[in-house]
């Protein structure tokens, strides 16, 4: 094994801004009850980004086709349910797209079920609809799934508790500070303001940011509603090394 | 410019239709040389097991270089891979089973020069994904068989209490030469078994 040896400060710490208060949800939220036992008691230690924080990983073309972005094509039948089309730009804070990253995206059919064994509830399957999407974002950060319009769903937190319709995200940028699972939100929707996920936003505009909006010009005539949502990932500085290594 | 962020949300307890790979555990395929195995449990406040979490792994290869066009010391020229071990891939992804166990195959990373001098000992930086998580928990795994390299480790060095230092680190296991054991607890009311984690 070898080692790569720099001269003492030869590393010049690298500059990723960590995020504003009150976007991130505290890890701790008493109404959203899950986070009771999982959530960390002790304070996060600060950890300064090295190179394996200011690197990350870079899952591309390997793990996606074409096809994946189109959850409405994939099985026998057409899934049933609205139609939609979700379309937006990875940034990242310096306004910078993020170009050829990887986005997972999972939710539920048209009733409000998922696929997935776990989901017990008690909705119809969709046998079209598996809920599970992929795709790369191109030379200019953009993103376009087609989809159907995920149902509400109840779920057990407390009595009478629904999630409103939304779809999972998971993101890779190309370092690992930039990692970011989230989920979107629909316009207008009146169960937003009453879920404890959302909710665990502590800043109202940052909660805001979750949410779509419809676009007409996404919007097909006759075949789809389009509905455009932009993600900002946490920036990075393209150069924060002070010199290159002699490599030996 | 600068933009406001888009805020974090939990992964919820569905990833599972959608986000393993089938060789998502697999930071080198099975049965290349030199790989080890680093696996454990993860558990809840009541140390009861989480069996639907997603852990993911980063770290550097065997030479300390990274799969990553932007290791600023030029080490990493292709997104899939670029050490001398082929299939290596820095990052795996494993979602815990109905035990709540986790396992990767991997390499072990290197040393890694750390900014404004000092060495990291080898190490993997851990992102843990689950239901109740509102936002990913940041984690490392060091080894116990790196000693002297974790005494000098910048990252282990500012962590005070040294029952919650060997929280980060992995244990190998006597008579099964290359396995590692850790097992990441969520929250520990007492405080002392909780795992670190990290702001970052």
């Amino acid at each position: 094994m070898t080692i790569n040896p720099l001269a003492p400060g030869g590393l010049a710490p690298p500059s990723c801004p960590r995020p504003a208060p009150g976007v991130d949800p505290p890890l701790e939220v008493p109404a959203y009850r899950s986070t009771l036992l999982r959530a960390p008691k002790q304070p996060l230690v600060l950890l300064p980004h090295g190179l394996t924080e200011v690197t990350g990983p870079l899952p591309g073309g390997e793990r996606t086709v074409a096809a994946d972005a189109d959850l409405t094509t994939r099985h026998a039948g057409e899934p049933l349910g609205e139609r939609i089309i979700v379309t937006g730009r990875v940034l990242d804070t310096g306004g910078c797209p993020v170009p050829g990253a990887l986005i997972e995206i999972w939710q539920a059919n048209a009733a409000g079920r998922y696929a997935h064994g776990i989901d017990g509830r008690a909705a119809p399957l969709d046998p079209n609809f598996d809920g599970a999407g992929r795709c790369l974002t191109d030379a200019e950060g953009r993103y376009r799934f087609v989809t159907i319009k995920p149902g509400a769903y109840p779920w057990g937190n407390h009595r009478n508790a629904w999630r409103p319709a939304h779809i999972h995200f998971s993101l890779f940028g190309r370092a690992f500070t930039q990692r970011l699972a989230t989920q979107m939100y629909f316009p207008g929707d009146p169960l937003f303001a009453r879920d404890p996920i959302a909710a665990s936003v502590p800043d109202p505009k940052a909660r805001e940011r979750m949410i779509c909006r419809l676009d007409m010009s996404v919007t097909q005539p006759d075949w789809a509603l389009g509905y455009r949502w932009d993600i900002v990932l946490r920036g990075r500085e393209a150069t924060v090394f002070e010199q290159r290594e002699q490599r030996r | 410019m600068t933009l406001p962020l888009t805020p974090s949300q939990t992964v919820g307890p569905f990833l599972a239709g959608s986000l393993p790979w089938t060789d998502g555990p697999d930071v080198v395929p099975a049965g290349t040389p030199g790989a080890i195995t680093i696996g454990g449990r993860v558990l809840d406040g009541a140390g009861a097991p989480v069996t639907d979490a997603m852990l993911e792994t980063w770290q550097a290869d065997p030479d300390g270089n990274f799969a990553h066009p932007d290791d600023p010391r030029g080490g990493g020229a292709g997104r899939t891979g670029s050490s001398g071990a082929a299939g290596f891939r820095g990052f795996g992804r494993c979602v815990t089973d109905a035990a709540g166990r986790y396992r990767f195959i991997t390499l072990r990373p290197g040393r890694l020069p750390w900014p404004g001098g000092g060495t990291e000992a080898p190490h993997l930086d851990v992102s843990v994904f689950a239901r109740g998580l509102l936002d990913r928990l940041v984690t490392r795994i060091y080894f116990s068989d790196e000693q002297a390299a974790n005494v000098a480790d910048p990252v282990l060095g500012a962590i005070a209490d040294p029952d919650r230092r060997a929280t980060l680190i992995a244990v190998a296991q006597p008579g099964l030469p290359g396995e590692f054991r850790l097992d990441i607890r969520l929250q520990d009311p007492e405080g002392g078994r909780e795992t670190v984690f990290f702001d970052v």
